[in-house]
C-alpha cells in the first residue's frame, strides 16, 4: 500500500497539466477530484477508471481480483469496439469469498491466472486490485510476479482498489501501470517515418475507424492506441513511434509526457471532435513526423485531405442549417472536450443556451465567453431539478449530455442525445460531425413529440 | 431431481451472479419515496446504477456513503451519519435503506451501534425511519439480498394490531417477477374482491411512468404506512422460495399466516393460487380466469410439439431457473443444462440431472449440444459463439426494450411465454436436406470384401 501512497501522489503532480500546475503544493497533494461528500457523490471508483482505460486492449485477459461486485455487476458494459480478438468481454474475477476474506486471497489468484492461460492463452493477463482484496492485504505484485516466471508470460499488476479515488485517478494509475510493465518490453517488427501513437483513445462505438481511413490515406500508420482496438504487441512496442496525439481529455496525461521524456517522444494535445479540431489535429500529426524527420510533402498531402474532406462535410452539414434555425441547445458535459463541437454546431445554427464547465479549467471558461458572448450561461454544477425545470420551462429544444441525465430530459418530454462515452454512435472526425448534426436532427425532428406532450383527453 | 453442485473453479469466467447489496437496493427501490443507499466505496454505487438504468431505462436513486482508505480503516460511522444527513436535506425521502458491502463487512462494523449514536445526535432524523441490511458481496447473490432486504423491511416497520383490515393481504414477490408480473398478480387478487399491500412493488416505481414533478428519491412503491399496516392483513402471500425468510418473519411479528408459492408460472401452479385466493375470499373463480385457464390449455397443447424434446440450457438464479425449468420441462423440454447463483432448498427437485452454481462459462460448456439458451443478457456473447438462440430472461437484460414489462405469471402470462418460447423455437427449427442422413462413416463392408478377393 505504501507504494501506491506514493503513486498516487506522484500522479496527482503532473507538470504537463496546466490545471495541476496552477494549484499550490498543498492543495495538489489533494489530488484532481473534490473530496466526496457521503450522500450526495455520484461517479466511478479508481478500479472503474483503470478498467475504463485498458479493457479496450483487445487480446489480454483482464483478471479482476475481488468479490463478484467488482465485475459481475458491470462487465461487458462498454461500447469500446475491436477488429480482431474477442477476448476483452470475457468476465475473469477471481469473485473472493467469505474463506478467502480469512485466509487470503492470493492463492485463489495464482491459481485462476493459470486457469485463464491453459483455457484462453492470451498474450498476457492484467489483474486488477480491488477494495477488498487490498484491505486483507494480498499482495498482487507478489502473485503477478511469480505467475510471470512460471507461465513466462506477462502477467500486469493493476493496483487500482476503488477506495484509492476517483475514476479520472484510476485512468492515471493504470497508465502508469502500463508505463512501468509493459510500454517498451516488445520491440516492433517494422518501423516507418510515419509512426504515431494516439494516447487515451478507446474506440468506443469505433470512432478511430472514423479517424484510421485519413491516416491510411496520407500512408501515417498508428503504431499504438492507447487502448481502444490495441494489441498487446502494439502497446508493449509502442515506444518506438516518431510522434504522439494526446486525444482531448487529460486522462492519460501522465503517459504521453513520460514517454515524451522516456523516449523522446514529442506529443500534443487534440481532439478528433470537431471539424476545425479534427483538422488541426492532422496538422499537427504531420508537422511533428516531419520535425522528426518525415518526407516533408506529408505536410502539403495533409493539407489537400483536409481541404477536401472538411469541403465534403460541409456540403453535407449544410443543408441543416435551416432546420436548425433559432433551436436551443443544453449542452452538459464534461468540458474541454466540447469546444470545438460547440464551434460546429453553432456554425451550423443552433443556439447554445448553456453550458456545463465543471471540469474546465479558467482558460477553457474564457474560451466558452469567446464562443457563445458574454451572457453564455455556465453552470459549475446543473443539478438534475434545476436542469429538469429548465427543459419543462422549454428555455431549450434539445439537450446533449451524458446516459446519467438522460431521463431527465426523457421525464421532460424533450429530446436527448447520448454524448458520453456510453454511446452507441461514432462522433468522431469529418464523418463523426455530420453523424452527429444527423442525430440531433432526428432527435429534434422525431414526430413523437408532438403527440407525447399532449394531454390526456380527461385533463 | 438433480445434485446441486458448486464449479471449483479459482477463476469465474462471464459471471452469471450479481452481488448481494444489488438486490437489495432494489428491493428497497419498491418502497415509496425511498433513497437506497450503499455502504461501501463510490464505485460500488456506480456500477449498480449503470446496471439498473440499462436494464429499467428509468433514474435509478441509489446514493453511496463513499468511503475511502482512511475511512475504510477508521471505521464508516461519520460517512453514514454525512449521509443520512445530506439524503435527509437534499431528498428528503420517507426512508432510508442502508446495505452494506464487502468493503464494509470485511472491516466488520457496528452499524446497529453507529445508528443509535446517530439517531441520539441528530433529533431531526428521529421520524426517519432507517432500514439498514447486512449484505456483504462475497457471499450469497442478488437474489439473497433481496429476501434478506424484505424481512429487514418488515422487522423494522411491520407491526403487531389487533384491529384486522378486512379483505387485504400480503403479497411478498420474488426478485424474479416483473413489474408487470406484479401488476397481473394483484390483478388476481383484486378480482377477488381482496386488496394487496405489495412488498417491494417495483410495479409503482419502475415500470416506466411519467411523474408530474422530478424526484430524487423512488417514483412510487409500497408507503412505510401500508408496510406497517401488513401485520393487520388476512394473511400473506409469497411468490419464490426465496420470500419464506420474510413472509416467516412477518408471521412471527404480527401471527399473519403465510403461504409460499414456489412460481406461479404454469397451470397447475395457478390453479392453486387461484384456489387460495377464492378459499380467502370465499368467491368462486371469477369468470375470466375459467377462460383464461382455458386458453392456457390450448397454447400447451398448440405448443408442446415445438417444445418436446428440445434441450435447453439455463442460467438464471434459483426462483426464476425453478419457474422457466419446471415449465419447460412441464411442455417436454429436457433441462440439459442448469447453471444457478447460489444455494436455494428447491434446486435438488429441479426436473434435471445436476444443478451448478457457477457462471455463463459453465453453462456454455454444458449447451454445446442445446437448442435453446435461456439466461440474462451477458449469454449473448455465449449465443453467438455457439449457433443457438438466446431467450432473455433475468436481470440484467440491457439489450433489448421493456425487460421490466415482460409478464410470464398467471395463465395470460404463462400463455404468452410459451408463445415466446415456442416462437423462438419455431424460427429455429431444423430443416432437413439432401445430407441430413448421411450412412456411418465405417468400412465399406462390400469393397472390402472385394479387395481381399
Amino acid at each position: 500500500m505504501a507504494v501506491l501512497n506514493i503513486k498516487v501522489q506522484e500522479v496527482f503532480n503532473e507538470p504537463a497539466c496546466d490545471k495541476n500546475q496552477a494549484k499550490g503544493e498543498k492543495e495538489r497533494k489533494k489530488g484532481c477530484t473534490k473530496q466526496l461528500v457521503p450522500g450526495a457523490a455520484a461517479g466511478g471508483c479508481a478500479f472503474d477508471g483503470a478498467k475504463i482505460a485498458l479493457q479496450p486492449i483487445i487480446d489480454v485477459a483482464h483478471i479482476v481480483h475481488g468479490p463478484i461486485a467488482c465485475e459481475g455487476n458491470g462487465w461487458d458494459n462498454r461500447g469500446s469496439k475491436s477488429s480482431g480478438s474477442l477476448l476483452y468481454r470475457t468476465g475473469f474475477t477471481t469473485d473472493i469469498s467469505e474463506n478467502d476474506i480469512i485466509y487470503g486471497g492470493e492463492k485463489r489468484l495464482y491459481k485462476a491466472i493459470r486457469e485463464v492461460i491453459e483455457k484462453y492463452d492470451p498474450p498476457a493477463v492484467f489483474v486488477y486490485q480491488t477494495c477488498v482484496t487490498a484491505l486483507i492485504g494480498d499482495e498482487i505484485e507478489a502473485v503477478c510476479k511469480a505467475a510471470k516466471e512460471k507461465f513466462n508470460k506477462p502477467i500486469i499488476p493493476i493496483n487500482v482498489p476503488g477506495f484509492v479515488g476517483s475514476k479520472n485517478l484510476g485512468n492515471k494509475l493504470a497508465g502508469e501501470a502500463l508505463l512501468d510493465y509493459v510500454i517498451g518490453t516488445e520491440e516492433p517488427e517494422t518501423t516507418t517515418p510515419y509512426d504515431i501513437n494516439i494516447i487515451g483513445e478507446y474506440n468506443l462505438a469505433g470512432e478511430m475507424w472514423q479517424i484510421k481511413p485519413l491516416l491510411d490515406h496520407l500512408g501515417i500508420r498508428v503504431l499504438a492506441c492507447i487502448s481502444g482496438d490495441a494489441r498487446y504487441h502494439e502497446v508493449a512496442s509502442s515506444h518506438r513511434a516518431k510522434a504522439a496525439m494526446m486525444v482531448c481529455s487529460k486522462a492519460m496525461i501522465n503517459v504521453a509526457r513520460k514517454m515524451e521524456e522516456r523516449y523522446a517522444i514529442p506529443f500534443f494535445e487534440g481532439s478528433f471532435y470537431g471539424i476545425s479540431d479534427t483538422s488541426d489535429s492532422l496538422r499537427q500529426i504531420a508537422k511533428l513526423l516531419v520535425q522528426r524527420g518525415a518526407p516533408e510533402d506529408l505536410l502539403s498531402r495533409t493539407e489537400i485531405l483536409i481541404r477536401r474532406e472538411e469541403a465534403r462535410a460541409w456540403e453535407r452539414l449544410n443543408g441543416y442549417r435551416k432546420r436548425f434555425e433559432g433551436k436551443r441547445v443544453l449542452l452538459i458535459t464534461g468540458g474541454v472536450k466540447s469546444w470545438s463541437v460547440v464551434s460546429a454546431l453553432q456554425e451550423v445554427g443552433l443556439e447554445i443556451v448553456g453550458t456545463s464547465v465543471k471540469k474546465s479549467t479558467d482558460e477553457d471558461k474564457e474560451r466558452v465567453k469567446e464562443l457563445m458572448g458574454e451572457d453564455a450561461h455556465m453552470f459549475d454544477d446543473l443539478p438534475p431539478r434545476e436542469m429538469y425545470k429548465m427543459l419543462k420551462e422549454a428555455r431549450a429544444d434539445i439537450m446533449l449530455s451524458g446516459g446519467r441525465s438522460q431521463f431527465v430530459a426523457l421525464k421532460a418530454k424533450m429530446p436527448w442525445l447520448d454524448i458520453n462515452q456510453e454511446r452507441h454512435q461514432a462522433y468522431a472526425g469529418y464523418e463523426g460531425m455530420v453523424t452527429l448534426v444527423q442525430e440531433i436532427d432526428k432527435a429534434l425532428y422525431n414526430p413523437i413529440w408532438e403527440q407525447v406532450r399532449k394531454d390526456a383527453p380527461w385533463q | 431431481m438433480a445434485i446441486v453442485s458448486t464449479s471449483k473453479k479459482a477463476c469465474t469466467v462471464n459471471p452469471l451472479k450479481m452481488s448481494q447489496p444489488m438486490g437489495g437496493a432494489l428491493a428497497f427501490m419498491g418502497l415509496a419515496n425511498c433513497m437506497p443507499v450503499l455502504h461501501g466505496s463510490q464505485g460500488c454505487t456506480a456500477f449498480g446504477l449503470v446496471l439498473f438504468v440499462r436494464h429499467f431505462r428509468e433514474a435509478i436513486p441509489l446514493q453511496t456513503t463513499a468511503m475511502n482508505e482512511v475511512t475504510t480503516i477508521m471505521g464508516g460511522m461519520d460517512n453514514i451519519e454525512q449521509a443520512l444527513l445530506n439524503i435527509n436535506k437534499r431528498a428528503q425521502p420517507e426512508i432510508i435503506g442502508l446495505c452494506t458491502t464487502g468493503l464494509t463487512e470485511t472491516r466488520s462494523e457496528d452499524i446497529h451501534g453507529d445508528l443509535k449514536l446517530i439517531r441520539q445526535r441528530h433529533p431531526e432524523l428521529a421520524k426517519l425511519p432507517i432500514v439498514f441490511v447486512d449484505t456483504p458481496d462475497f457471499k450469497d447473490a442478488f437474489q439473497d439480498g433481496w429476501s434478506k432486504t424484505v424481512a429487514r423491511i418488515i422487522e423494522e416497520l411491520a407491526t403487531k394490531t389487533t384491529e384486522a383490515i378486512p379483505g387485504q393481504v400480503n403479497l411478498l414477490p420474488g426478485s424474479h417477477l416483473t413489474a408487470a408480473d406484479i401488476e397481473e398478480i394483484m390483478e388476481m387478487i383484486e378480482a377477488f374482491g381482496l386488496t394487496a399491500v405489495v412488498l417491494p412493488d417495483l410495479s409503482g416505481s419502475l415500470d416506466g411512468h411519467i411523474p408530474e414533478q422530478f424526484t430524487p428519491t423512488t417514483l412510487g412503491g409500497t408507503t412505510v404506512d401500508e408496510v406497517r399496516s401488513m401485520g393487520s392483513s388476512l394473511a400473506t402471500l409469497a411468490i419464490g422460495q426465496q420470500m419464506e425468510r420474510a413472509a416467516l418473519e412477518l408471521e412471527m411479528r404480527t401471527g399473519v399466516s403465510y403461504t409460499v408459492f414456489d412460481r406461479l408460472t404454469g397451470l397447475d401452479a395457478n390453479d392453486r393460487f387461484l384456489m387460495t385466493l377464492s378459499g380467502l375470499s370465499g368467491r368462486p373463480v371469477p369468470l375470466k380466469y375459467r377462460r383464461q385457464r382455458s386458453q392456457l390449455v390450448d397454447a400447451m397443447l398448440d405448443g408442446h410439439f415445438y417444445f418436446g424434446g428440445k434441450k435447453v440450457a439455463i442460467g438464471a438464479e434459483p426462483d426464476l431457473l425453478w419457474s422457466l425449468g419446471t415449465l419447460m420441462s412441464e411442455l417436454g423440454c429436457e433441462i440439459a443444462a442448469a447453471v444457478t447463483t447460489t444455494y436455494s432448498p428447491q434446486l435438488e427437485k429441479m426436473p434435471c440431472a445436476e444443478v451448478l452454481i457457477g457462471d455463463l462459462e459453465d453453462l456454455e460448456l454444458r449447451a454445446k449440444d442445446c437448442d435453446l439458451l435461456v439466461t440474462h443478457s451477458h449469454g449473448r456473447q455465449a449465443s453467438e459463439r455457439l449457433g443457438i438462440p438466446l431467450f432473455r430472461a433475468g436481470l440484467p437484460c440491457f439489450d433489448r426494450l421493456g425487460a421490466n414489462h415482460r409478464l410470464s405469471v398467471g395463465y395470460r402470462g404463462t400463455r404468452d411465454l410459451i408463445f415466446q418460447i415456442g416462437n423462438v423455437f419455431l424460427e429455429h427449427s431444423h430443416e432437413n436436406a439432401p445430407d441430413s442422413w448421411p450412412l456411418p462413416e465405417a468400412n465399406d463392408e462390400p469393397a472390402t470384401q472385394a479387395q481381399t478377393v
